[in-house]
């Protein structure tokens, strides 16, 4: 019995802290350790045998990650394990918490901006630091020598593999959250990272099949087209699935399940959020007015990406009518018929659409308007621009602004002050559009449990998208949000049994106004 | 007309907010404990470091001004009944043409010598959490006294600081005044599992003074001495109304309501846990201090209070906690020990953390509860089935669509029909898996 115990600790953010036990510290050192050899291929010190200290350093990553994960977690009966989130600097915006916000934000900056300071060699001069540690690695898998981009997806699937583990094990009572977890890392690991690399070494064209238009803004870039028409059947067939992702499939797996079978599934974004971002999902902000920021703020980044793909491509097709079966004229065809259609079904399906905002609506026929008479227009005037700008320059800042800064620098560099969700919550166009197909075209929703909610707050403080779920759940209504990504946090952390993810067609025009009473068994007392 | 509320729990907040659905009535509500309203049932979650205060507030701040609902920070000393005024510490007061009391319970201290030592305290209040907090700090003991939820809860927190608990518990098993003897046990089988030092049958028969003031030890009835820096006082709670002596309204252990809320005294209302029912409904006791019951009332007297008069109903019992990592609920009529004209299924998981109870009449077979631990089941499927008094066999081939599970768990419904086989000899079918869409039929969407 350890009845004389002492706190030494001179901590202040941490009342009473947790003595560290020795796997934990051995977990960390560990880990720590493999970080470090890839600090010191940053800092330009050449390793004798780049293999063996590579392959040293990923294994001691994930060594360490594993250690820590089952020490932390496997001394106590499985169960919530969120003692202490709210004490620890590096999970209250504390110190630590800063200085790793600060890191990660300078290593995207790096990535993006400055890759030659990391080491790629440019204009075909051989790589050095970091990006050169990791050669081997790289010609083993597609033959080529690294980019930037190798090392970041290879440490991206490190962490989701590694810190996947730990979110299992935290969260091992609870089948759902294992089975996705195991799902997410299967995406990043096979599909995302292996299979592209894969197909790069036998000559095909790159291609990641869990990303997709608008999310992977480059697919209806000239150059990807070309690369894959050029690509014999396959890439046709790449071309198809890329189509028919964004045009058929998500909108039929998200009428089935919402958008989680993407969001806390497949996506690699979403992947990284579920796992690294674990320890941060609280810091998202729960006000009215971050909803309002968010709302305003990921259609308009949905308007943008959608304006400057049509742009691009109107501009390919201008002056290629021979090469493609799509033409200008079929492509204006094209233009029509998905945007007159969405029109066409607000205006025809109103009642799907009756609990969508007015302002929301009129923005929505003014900019399907704009791009069928911007087209239209352009076409008979054989213009090259679909908006008198340059449709390049258009991509750039896009791709400048929303592809790097937003999506990398400020969606996981922020972490640790906004929470593991900024980008999908404030910026993704994929979320955008599956959250409007989840809000009014979804069985999905999530069923409060009659009059057993006590309004704790755990549901709202752990949901990463900053949804505050106990606004509905006190009331004993459904929670059908467009941000929602089906993560399940909420139901995992509720004391009380109050929250299930669920799908059902019956009533999938009333999923939110079905109001269930908390006064459940008074039938006279009206519902307000 | 000016309504005026004592207490800004979920009672007095559930008052005023359907007021200001219902009318324009100005509305001033008072409390001396908290500047906002916050989940009550959320202090433990404080103190583990999973929320902060602001976390468990379910209403921004701005939302009492949008919604014109005047917060109060002070104490009310006295009720004037026949001037309609409040007098408030401090000398000030407060006129009001309908008066709520709201003021919630108080933790039960049974005369214990040492009760009113430092470091003893219930856990109740925000300032019973700061007590709790401010003596943490190098505590290298603490002793729980009663055993019942909010003790569990007390025990759970030390736990998250790595403090050491001893629990002692009066009756033979945790909480075997609520619970049947097979749920009590597993749940004392989870507390020792935590590694709390769980004393069964023990009482608390002093707190001993370490000379300054403060608790240094306690000593049981059988005669042992635990040294401790803190003691919880966790036997249960009362009414919180001691400040209405001599104010002419009736009080018993609560204040008497009648089933519309109304005290003795015209346009004075009492809800939540310091009311107490002068006729409950059967099956409901006349003091019933949980979370929704205050919320229902809340609800109904403002209904009255705006002009339609509404009884309070609470309907079918229910209730629901955590313990440790044992979820718990329950829905209708489970005793601790069946009556000989009840009879019950009980399935137990081999793990000791999970198992089943339905609860059924003998005479005409139908179900009257439910007593879930580790599983979720659906409110409204179970009181549907309780309130229609469904055969059990009926109950029995539909049971998925009570589970409330989350997605990929398992599915236990075929045990309750296998040991149901074993007991009568009637072999029955498990209608479906569990889906969302037959649940929404069969609730009559």
């Amino acid at each position: 019995m350890s009845s004389n115990k002492v706190n030494n600790s001179l901590s202040i953010a941490t009342p009473h802290p947790h003595g560290m036990g020795l796997g934990e510290k051995a977990g960390i050192g560990i880990g720590v350790f493999g970080l470090l050899i890839l600090f010191v291929t940053m800092a330009g010190i050449n390793l004798p045998s780049k293999t063996a200290f590579l392959t040293a350093s990923i294994l001691f990553m994930i060594v360490g990650t594993v250690i820590y994960a089952r020490a932390l977690y496997l001394k106590h009966p499985e169960g919530i394990k969120n003692n202490g989130v709210w004490f620890k600097s590096i999970s209250n915006r504390g110190l630590i918490g800063w200085i790793t916000g600060i890191l990660l934000t300078g290593f995207y900056i790096l990535l993006y901006w400055f890759p030659e300071l990391l080491g790629l060699g440019k204009d075909g001069a051989a790589n050095t630091g970091i990006v050169a540690f990791f050669d081997p690695l790289s010609k083993s898998l597609n033959g080529n020598a690294a980019s930037q981009w190798f090392v970041y997806g290879t440490l991206y699937t490190v962490a989701i593999l590694a810190l996947g583990y730990k979110f299992i094990l935290k969260y091992r009572h609870n089948k759902y959250q294992v089975i996705r977890t195991i799902s997410v890392m299967f995406f990043q690991l096979g599909i995302a990272f292996l299979l592209p690399e894969v197909l790069q070494a036998l000559n095909k064209p790159y291609y990641n099949f869990a990303n997709m238009w608008p999310l992977n803004y480059y697919f209806f870039d000239g150059w990807h087209i070309k690369q894959l028409s050029a690509s014999g059947a396959l890439g046709l067939f790449m071309l198809v699935f890329g189509i028919a992702m964004f045009l058929l499939i998500s909108p039929i797996l998200t009428y089935f399940y919402g958008k989680r079978w993407y969001c806390s599934w497949v996506c690699g974004c979403g992947g990284l959020a579920e796992t690294a971002g674990d320890p941060f999902r609280h810091l998202s902000d729960k006000s009215v007015r971050a909803w309002k920021i968010e709302r305003w703020m990921i259609h308009l980044v949905l308007v943008f990406s959608t304006i400057m793909t049509a742009a691009v491509l109107f501009s390919f097709f201008h002056g290629s009518q021979q090469k493609y079966w799509v033409t200008k004229p079929i492509f204006t065809g094209i233009v029509i018929v998905i945007f007159g259609g969405i029109a066409g079904l607000l205006l025809l399906r109103p009642n799907y659409f009756r609990n969508m905002d007015k302002k929301a609506k009129v923005i929505t026929f003014a900019i399907t308007g704009l791009l069928i008479i911007a087209s239209v227009v352009m076409f008979s005037l054989d213009k090259k621009n679909l908006f008198f700008i340059d449709a390049g320059k258009l991509r750039s800042v896009y791709g400048f602004l929303i592809g790097s800064a937003f999506s990398g620098v400020i969606g996981v560099g922020f972490y640790p002050i906004m929470g593991s969700r900024v980008w999908c919550r404030f910026g993704c166009p994929m979320a955008a559009i599956l959250g409007l197909q989840q809000r009014f075209f979804s069985r999905f929703r999530i069923t409060t449990n009659g009059g057993q909610c006590i309004s704790c707050g755990n549901c709202s403080t752990y949901c990463e998208m900053g949804i505050d779920v106990r606004a509905y759940a006190q009331k004993g209504q459904n929670i059908v949000r467009a941000s929602c990504v089906g993560c399940g946090i909420c139901s995992a952390v509720c004391p009380r049994g109050v929250l299930r993810l669920e799908n059902s067609a019956i009533d999938i025009k009333d999923r939110t106004t079905a109001l269930k009473t908390i006064h459940i068994s008074e039938d006279s007392v009206t519902l307000l | 007309m000016h309504i005026a509320i004592i207490g800004n729990g979920i009672s007095g907040i559930t008052a005023a907010r359907f007021i200001r659905k219902l009318s324009d009535y100005k509305i001033t509500v008072i409390s001396a404990e908290s500047d906002y309203f916050f989940s009550r049932t959320a202090l433990m979650y404080i103190y583990m470091g999973h929320m902060r205060l602001k976390d468990t507030q379910p209403y921004e701040p701005s939302f009492w001004k949008k919604n014109r609902i005047d917060l109060l920070k002070a104490y009310v000393e006295k009720i004037n009944t026949d001037q309609k005024e409040l007098r408030l510490k401090g000398g000030n007061t407060l006129s009001y043409d309908k008066l709520i009391i709201a003021t919630g319970s108080k933790p039960n201290k049974f005369g214990w010598p040492g009760q009113d030592l430092q470091n003893v305290n219930g856990l109740y209040s925000l300032q019973d959490l700061e007590a709790m907090e401010a003596a943490s700090k190098n505590l290298e003991r603490a002793v729980i006294v009663g055993g019942g939820l909010i003790g569990l809860e007390m025990a759970e927190m030390f736990l998250s600081r790595d403090i050491p608990v001893t629990f002692l518990v009066r009756e033979s098993n945790y909480w075997d005044i609520a619970l049947p003897e097979e749920e009590a046990k597993m749940v004392s089988d989870h507390i020792r599992e935590h590694g709390i030092d769980l004393r069964l049958e023990t009482e608390l028969k002093e707190i001993v003074d370490d000379g300054a003031g403060k608790v240094c030890a306690v000593i049981t009835n059988k005669g042992e001495r635990i040294d401790c820096g803190y003691v919880g006082l966790t036997a249960g709670v009362s009414p919180n109304i001691h400040f209405l002596e001599s104010s002419g309204i009736d009080t018993q252990r609560g204040i008497v309501v009648n089933e519309l809320l109304e005290t003795n005294i015209a346009d004075i209302y009492a809800i939540g846990d310091c009311s107490q029912q002068s006729n409950p409904r059967p099956g409901r006791r006349p003091i019933e201090a949980v979370w929704y019951t205050g919320r229902m009332m809340g609800e109904t007297v403002a209904h009255t209070i705006c002009g339609n008069k509404t009884s309070y109903d609470p309907g079918i019992w229910f209730n629901s906690a955590k313990f440790m990592d044992i979820e718990y609920q329950v829905y209708g009529t489970v005793d601790t020990r069946l009556p000989d004209n009840h009879g019950s299924l009980f399935w137990q998981h081999p793990s000791g953390k999970k198992s089943i109870r339905i609860v059924y009449e003998k005479e005409g077979m139908h179900v009257i509860g439910f007593n879930l631990m580790g599983i979720r089941y659906r409110h409204e499927v179970c009181e549907k089935w309780i309130k229609e008094q469904t055969h059990l066999e009926e109950v029995l081939k539909n049971l998925s669509l009570a589970n409330f599970d989350p997605e990929f768990f398992e599915e236990y419904e075929r045990e309750l029909l296998y040991i149901y086989q074993q007991q009568t000899g009637n072999s029955l079918e498990l209608k479906q898996k569990r889906s969302a869409s037959a649940v929404l039929q069969f609730l009559g969407f």
